[in-house]
């Protein structure tokens, strides 16, 4: 059998799963030997399960490092104790009442320490929580200057209607892509059971076209959103509709209007 | 690290061999447990018993008995493997395998370490369900042949080969 076949059997991958018997064990174990290719493959298999095992474990803190370690490191400093001739025992209790003594002292600092690393180890994984917020955030910000620094990108100013003059909005609409991007940072956070609608409106005749529901305006904090492409609209309309959007834009709720 | 620096280092058994034995190991032996256990607190649990067992046995591990991450990697499985028997949990291997490392992947949105997850978990879900439950069975929840061949009525003599295909797919999304 080549190597190659060998390899392909399958039985390299039940070597690492740790599914052979031992004769079998010593085979594999003499082929990786005489063969560096097979040892590559193995090294490689328990690569991918590695790394497969690891994607589907939960979060562990620096609380689980201490303990362990803490608990494993301990256990080596086992005291022995022997019998000895009767005046020596009084001597052993003499010392076992300064050790107890000794012990108590101990484990109050241990149990201090104990504290002091639970309360590092916690804020540990805030910090590294807050990292990857901030992370997150910072994508946010980027998507959002790359929108505004776009030049094929042009800023539609929506100026606040009849029913919230002091609302405004704008929209970025790429003239190429037809792309359309809008800025709601200026809108009033919408009631319970109500949503923002955008709409791409055609002046003559007036025809709206919805292309999109806000239906996260809360969540986000950037408040950009990424609608639906436009063809060659003329104006942008921001309207508040019931919870999932309307057919047709309600009219007394227009919130912001603008004239691309 | 090769295994056999890493195996050296472990046995001088001090602070800095713990350390690489922890960083090295322990997600993916969590991860292995955690897939059996289904609970985060008692999986932590299982977590510390395997690593004092490992502490307490590496002198005796020799690389005839095969890789040192195999040698954890059944530790890691039979430990719990006796505690689901231990909290009289209903073990019965049908209903050990009701549920795979998918599962466990599709319901720990939150759970799951988010930096390192997000990657590998978009590839994974992409597997065959013949693959998943195939590596499910004989890597996670350690099958035999026989045991996987039964429950996925699949013949005996293909159980090898098809585990391999599997794995190999595993491991073209894992590197692509």
């Amino acid at each position: 059998m080549t190597s190659k076949e060998y390899i392909e059997s399958g039985i390299l991958e039940l070597y690492v799963f740790g599914k052979l018997s031992e004769a079998e064990n010593q085979e594999v174990q003499q082929m990786m030997a005489e063969h560096p290719i097979i040892r590559q493959e193995v090294v490689a298999i328990e690569d991918a399960v590695i790394n497969l095992s690891q994607s589907v474990a939960p979060r562990l803190s620096a609380i689980n490092y201490e303990k362990i370690r803490n608990q494993i490191l301990e256990k080596r400093k086992v005291i022995e104790m022997k019998s000895k001739s009767s005046w020596s025992s009084y001597v052993g209790w003499a010392a076992a009442a300064v050790l107890v003594v000794g012990f108590g002292l101990q484990f109050n600092k241990l149990n201090e320490s104990n504290q002091v690393i639970d309360k590092l180890g916690s804020e540990k994984s805030a910090m590294q929580e807050s990292i990857v917020d901030l992370e997150l955030k910072k994508k946010e910000a980027e998507t959002v200057l790359a929108i505004v620094r776009d030049n094929n990108n042009q800023a539609v100013a929506l100026a606040g209607q009849a029913v919230s003059p002091e609302s405004y909005a704008k929209a970025y609409y790429n003239k190429v892509t037809k792309e359309v991007y809008v800025d709601v940072a200026g809108l009033p956070t919408p009631p319970k059971g109500k949503v923002y609608q955008v709409w791409a409106l055609k002046l003559s005749p007036l025809t709206p076209t919805s292309i999109g529901v806000l239906d996260n305006f809360t969540v986000d904090n950037t408040k950009v959103f990424k609608v639906d492409n436009a063809q060659d609209a003329e104006a942008f309309g921001i309207t508040l509709e019931p919870a999932g959007g309307s057919v047709s834009p309600t009219l007394e709720q227009l919130y912001t209007l603008g004239k691309v | 690290m090769e295994q056999e620096e890493l195996i050296k280092e472990l046995l001088k058994k001090d602070d800095k061999s713990f350390t690489l034995l922890y960083d090295n190991y322990s997600k993916s032996l969590y991860g292995v447990i955690y897939n059996l256990i289904r609970n985060t607190e008692e999986a932590e649990d299982v977590l510390q018993e395997v690593f004092v067992k490992i502490w307490k046995n590496i002198d005796s591990y020799n690389e005839s008995k095969g890789r040192l991450y195999t040698w954890m990697l059944n530790i890691a499985r039979n430990s719990s493997i006796d505690k689901l028997r231990s909290k009289n949990f209903n073990n019965s291997q049908k209903n050990l395998s009701a549920d795979n490392f998918v599962h466990v992947l599709e319901d720990s949105s939150k759970t799951t370490n988010r930096i390192d997850a997000i990657g590998i978990k978009e590839f994974i879900m992409k597997l065959k369900p013949k693959c998943i439950q195939i590596i499910d069975l004989l890597f996670f929840k350690g099958y035999t042949q026989q045991e996987a061949s039964d429950e996925l009525e699949m013949p005996l003599g293909t159980v090898k080969t098809n585990n391999r295909n599997c794995m190999n797919e595993l491991r073209k999304m894992i590197h692509d």
